[in-house]
């Protein structure tokens, strides 16, 4: 599977990272070449074999169903480009 | 190098609690080696009032019998590691000035040891890297150079600050963080002791995400002793990490009994990989033979699916990267560029904030978990991990631990692979079975190349026996007796 220069360009979007055109063609041949190399899993024969989710065995601890935190949005939007009374300031999304 | 700059973790402690010298003292040395390593770039935030404050503390503690397992140690921490009130940045320019307000699981437990912080430590940026020539803030100088040439050489990644600090007496240890190679590759290009413990030992809260699957906090020092007392430090159970394994922390230092006899110890075949250096096969068979004349038993073991493990992580580390990047998007922290609408300005910030290698793995990531290519990609590649785990489960009926290489090489010059992704990623070789089983893993420098440069060696030991691998570790580091020093530390 090979991926082209639009395919950059969609997965560049849905990774909302902005890129020339100049850089569509070198990761065009710089994310071929690592496809390419991760291609050979498909000798594997991974038929019946159950992904792994975990790479330690354990149970999912469950917690109790309380609040036990926040009451800090100060410190929430401390680093904040731009903020406003606890709020964070983003451009305006609806018309 | 000063006495005191050139003191183990161990031999520090001992003469902090015999009131031979002070934690005050101890930091002046280190923050006046830091100042002479400034070159090596390994520190990119220097905390030397804080550092003094701490140890004033400590000092105090010291003064009264007290004090933690760290109490007046001078440490570093790398730059992965949130730190309240002082800046953390992944090494990336997307953190800006970020400072956080909390403190990470791992550094807090240090700090309430008595560890007293000098500043935070260069890395690639995001741990995406095997050169820690990604980082914002340039690369890190590996403080050893070849014989008879002074070619800038990398101290591998991503904990190349951590390890270049600990070689060059900069601080006498450092945290590190390991996704699929990151504090073992650097510490056997460094001559330093670097231990990745069993997935779900250290908390990974208030560390900044890669890989959340692979990725885990571990110690870089000069001594597996060392590394023993670090770990229980850093090492703890978590309800803020759901991932963090309840499990007792022992004290690992007791483990070092010096005694290995009947200990199974297994070469797994896969690992003499076609065209490997003849010095590096040579280290690996010395290394078998201190092991076998302290009284353990060789076993040839076979791990089919090794030769899987590095394209199986190229997709699962990337995609795992993909979506725990996707924060960064200029609203709450860090660097904003502004754009014609929201869309725009998350798009514009990211492509400003990221470096091309984080860049490049993102949209790997964001591919390989796009419509249409989940179960061709991801769903494969975590099938294969399955299998690769599965070998290990198989090995580990016969044997106790493993034997292996760290690395195919020593250290390379500055530029010398950065152009070329693939080659870059080839240095994991060893190291990434390691990260997608779970496993604990530590580098011992072992031997000297033909050119002048350290190499070591990995030890590969059980889920949560971190205390067999340490015996083993001491056993080995006792035999191999590395002395040589680098070219480029503090005097």
């Amino acid at each position: 599977m090979a991926i082209d220069q639009a395919t950059v360009r969609k997965v560049a979007n849905l990774a909302r990272i902005r890129v020339s055109d100049e850089q569509v063609a070198n990761l065009e041949s710089e994310l071929n070449q690592i496809l390419q190399f991760v291609e050979q899993l498909s000798e594997v024969d991974t038929d019946g074999v159950a992904p792994l989710t975990s790479a330690v065995e354990m149970t999912q601890p469950l917690r109790a169903d309380v609040i036990n935190d926040g009451g800090y949005a100060d410190q929430i939007v401390k680093n904040a480009p731009a903020s406003d009374d606890g709020f964070f300031l983003v451009p305006k999304v609806i018309e | 190098m000063s006495d005191l700059t050139n003191l183990t973790l161990s031999d520090a402690r001992e003469k902090l609690r015999n009131k031979d010298i002070t934690a005050v003292e101890l930091a002046e040395a280190h923050i006046d080696a830091m100042q002479q390593t400034a070159g090596l770039n390994a520190f990119i935030f220097n905390t030397e009032e804080k550092a003094i404050e701490m140890a004033k503390a400590s000092d105090v503690k010291l003064a009264k019998g007290e004090g933690g397992i760290l109490e007046g140690i001078p440490v570093g921490v790398k730059d992965l590691f949130c730190t309240k009130d002082v800046r953390t940045t992944a090494s990336s320019k997307i953190l800006g000035d970020f400072t956080p307000t909390y403190e990470s699981t791992v550094t807090a437990n240090m700090w309430a040891d008595g560890a007293v912080l000098l500043g935070k430590l260069n890395c690639d940026e995001f741990a995406m890297g095997s050169s820690n020539e990604t980082s914002f803030f340039g690369p890190v100088v590996n403080p050893w150079q070849r014989q008879g040439d002074d070619t800038q050489l990398v101290p591998g990644g991503s904990s190349g600050g951590s390890a270049a600090a600990v070689a060059a007496r900069a601080c006498i240890a450092a945290t590190a963080t390991d996704t699929g190679g990151s504090i073992r590759q650097p510490a056997a290009f460094t001559g330093t002791v670097g231990m990745k413990p069993t997935y779900g030992r250290c908390s990974r809260w208030g560390t900044v995400a890669f890989a959340s699957s692979l990725d885990q906090a571990g110690p870089i020092t000069r001594t597996v002793r060392d590394a023993a007392i670090m770990l229980e430090s850093m090492a703890s159970y978590d309800v803020k990490d759901s991932t963090s394994v309840n499990v007792a922390v022992p004290a690992y230092e007791k483990t070092l009994t010096g005694d290995i006899k009947g200990l199974k110890i297994g070469i797994p075949k896969e690992f003499k990989v076609d065209g490997m250096p003849e010095e590096i096969q040579a280290l690996w068979q010395q290394g078998i033979e201190w092991l076998k004349a302290a009284g353990a038993e060789i076993h040839d073991v076979s791990l089919p699916h090794t030769k899987y493990a590095l394209p199986a992580y190229y997709i699962v580390a990337p995609a795992e990267a993909s979506s725990n990047l996707a924060r960064y998007d200029g609203v709450r922290y860090g660097l904003r560029v502004a754009g014609d609408n929201i869309d725009e300005q998350y798009a514009n910030s990211r492509a400003e904030g990221f470096g091309e290698e984080v860049q490049r793995r993102i949209l790997i990531g964001t591919y390989v978990l796009s419509a249409g290519y989940y179960d061709a990609y991801y769903k494969k590649a975590q099938r294969v991990r399955t299998l690769i785990k599965r070998d290990f489960d198989q090995a580990y009926e016969k044997v106790d631990l493993m034997l292996t290489p760290t690395t195919p090489t020593a250290a390379f010059g500055i530029g010398e692979n950065i152009g070329d992704p693939l080659t870059m990623y080839l240095n994991d070789i060893f190291t990434v079975s390691v990260n997608m089983a779970g496993l604990p893993g530590i580098s011992i420098p072992a031997g000297i190349s033909a050119n002048g440069l350290p190499l070591g060696l990995q030890l590969i030991g059980k889920p949560f026996d971190e205390e067999t691998l340490f015996r083993a570790a001491d056993v080995m580091e006792q035999a191999a007796d590395f002395t040589a020093l680098p070219q480029l530390m503090a005097k």
